[in-house]
């Protein structure tokens, strides 16, 4: 099952290698990689090759690291419908960005902008919401179910409804030539991004360590609190996953602005595929939302080419009607 | 087994329960009784370490419950909620197969041996059939007796109870009453929540009465579940008949110029 994932996986980085503006030959492909793997891309194929790897292993990671923060994000307040930007971290780390794009700050101060943006607003949300991710054990009055009360998705609700309302303003009275910039970060574009080290020094220990606890997450999913009655520690649990998952919402979308509906669909098609046991879909998500963000990556630098698309347009667009189609069929069950 | 000291319970600063002395020994089975709001959950979440106390102390075996580890507790005790929000399409093997969770911390799969136990807990239930149906699709008597299932399969000394009988039908009712006087007879400890008081009689050795305002009653069924102590704390006349070698509960029609008195009274 992963081994078709990891398939998946690689095959779309081959597509993403070969196709575009310009195509490079499948003939090309061994020398290009081996004068790569040099250190000293010479020739047309394996320059373009380098670049076009650099984006897609980006696309990559923040596909993969939305998707494993969804998973996390939907265990931690048990709903299958909430997403890693559910709790705003994605609209905080908007108004870090926009602030940056806004005073014509470089690229690397906009992404800068963004983590602290994220950073931000998940340590105002776990000051706010303290008690309830607390839950049992951690504080000595526990007499609120947390993860019931719904007060951690409620507070995170209202402070993105805030930070947008922020973005909302800076996007009014920025000056015209900034916005189109500003717009494009917004719907999350990975335009101009290239090999990266940062989010794969989040991506993975946070698997690594999510794997760890995949079973505790298992029973934190069926059993909320009374979870403590198997003997997991639901306070330290909660908090795990609300710190892991937002140092990867904050790191994806620092990579590749707030790319829409990646952590939502991909977590639930896994469950959907898999099953519910994170065993399997902590792997399985992580592998899938990699894919399928270099998948329309890759589609959408090519369909309309040389002009360039925004990603969060395709994954939003495929995304939806996807999403819609399952919300159906879930319902229909329940009946 | 699981002793309280002192123990005092409140809800919304309301007291419910006031300086509890209680002991449950292995081999015996309590039915908590008391009206609605009287604390019972809220004892049986105490109990279980769910919850802190109010005041006093819980001790298992001897030892305060927070100085046990979480995973060693879950190896002593089992509880089983009143209700089930189940977000996810777990299966039912799956739901039973997490209450060995305990049992392994280093394995990222169950063993053979794990199975085996999930398997002989859902034969006991009757509820093998459903292995593999996704939990929110039962109805609520199949989920009780998959949940009561998974109780089964965490294998510990001690078995807290919230409203067991609860959404199943009559059969089940009285399989699961009599399934827990068996463990019981094996050396087992049992704590349930009820409201039958028929059921608590014919499955239970001892009764903890809540009065609702503080007040309690310990004792073995014979001594606490008395019509007089019954019918006060349910604020309700109750009459105890003989039927042959049983005895019926039953409520008995309110007199005229009522020497019951409702005892829930909010201050």
């Amino acid at each position: 099952m992963l081994g078709v994932l990891g398939l998946f996986a690689l095959l779309a980085f081959a597509a993403a290698g070969l196709t575009g503006s310009v195509a490079v030959p499948l003939a090309d492909l061994p020398q290009a990689l081996a004068s790569l793997a040099a250190g000293e891309p010479d020739g047309m194929s394996a320059t373009l090759l380098d670049l076009r790897l650099g984006r897609a292993s980006s696309a990559f990671v923040t596909g993969a690291a939305l998707a494993l923060a969804g998973v996390m994000m939907q265990a931690l307040v048990r709903n299958p419908l909430a997403d890693p930007y559910v709790l705003g971290v994605s609209a905080g780390a908007a108004v870090g960005a926009l602030a940056a794009l806004l005073f014509g700050a470089a690229l690397w101060a906009v992404d800068l902008g963004a983590l602290a943006g994220a950073v931000g607003i998940s340590l105002l949300l776990y000051l706010l919401a303290r008690r309830e991710l607390g839950g049992l054990r951690g504080g000595a009055r526990a007499a609120v179910r947390s993860g019931e009360s719904g007060v951690l998705l409620l507070t995170g609700v209202v402070l993105a409804s805030a930070c947008m309302a922020l973005v909302t303003l800076m996007l009014s009275v920025a000056p015209e030539s900034r916005l189109r910039g500003m717009v494009f970060w917004m719907i999350g574009d990975l335009a101009g991004s290239g090999w990266r080290l940062l989010p794969w020094l989040v991506l993975l220990p946070a698997l690594l360590l999510a794997l760890r606890r995949a079973r505790a997450l298992n029973v934190m999913a069926l059993h909320a609190d009374a979870a403590v009655a198997l003997g997991v520690d639901v306070a330290f649990e909660r908090r795990f996953l609300f710190l892991c998952s937002g140092l990867l919402t904050a790191c994806a979308v620092s990579t590749g602005g707030s790319i829409g509906f990646v952590g939502l669909v991909v977590p639930h098609a896994c469950r959907y595929a898999f099953g519910p046991d994170h065993r399997i879909l902590l792997p399985a998500a992580t592998l899938a939302g990699g894919g399928f963000l270099v998948l329309a990556d890759t589609l959408a630098r090519t369909v309309l080419a040389p002009q360039q698309l925004p990603v969060g347009v395709l994954t939003s667009l495929i995304g939806v009607p996807v999403f819609l189609f399952q919300l159906h069929q879930l319902h229909l069950r329940r009946r | 087994m699981i002793s309280t000291q002192d123990l005092t319970l409140r809800a919304d600063g309301r007291l419910l329960v006031e300086r509890l002395d209680w002991r449950v020994n292995a081999g015996e089975s309590w039915c908590v009784i008391g009206p609605n709001g009287a604390g019972k959950s809220t004892l049986l979440r105490t109990v279980a370490g769910l919850r802190a106390p109010d005041g006093g102390s819980v001790a298992l075996a001897g030892k305060p419950l927070a100085d046990w580890a979480l995973p060693a507790l879950a190896r002593e005790r089992a509880y089983l909620a009143q209700a089930r929000g189940d977000a996810f399409a777990y299966r039912v093997i799956e739901t039973v197969l997490m209450a060995r969770h305990p049992y392994h911390a280093d394995r990222y799969w169950e063993g053979s041996d794990d199975h085996a136990a999930a398997e002989a807990a859902l034969r006991t239930l009757d509820v093998l059939h459903l292995a593999e149906r996704d939990v929110r699709t039962l109805s609520g008597g199949e989920r009780q007796r998959v949940a009561i299932a998974a109780l089964l399969a965490q294998d510990t000394p001690l078995l807290l109870l919230d409203e067991p009988a609860n959404a199943l039908d009559l059969a089940h009712q009285v399989a699961v009453t009599e399934l827990m006087a068996t463990l019981c007879r094996a050396g087992r400890a049992v704590v349930s929540v009820g409201h039958d008081l028929n059921l608590a009689w014919s499955g239970a050795t001892h009764a903890l009465l809540l009065m609702g305002d503080g007040r309690w009653h310990a004792g073995t069924t014979r001594e606490v579940m008395r019509p007089d102590l019954l019918s006060a704390c349910l604020g309700h006349p109750i009459a105890a008949i003989a039927h042959g070698a049983r005895t019926v509960f039953l409520p008995d029609a309110p007199q005229s110029g009522a020497a019951v008195t409702p005892i829930r009274n909010t201050p």
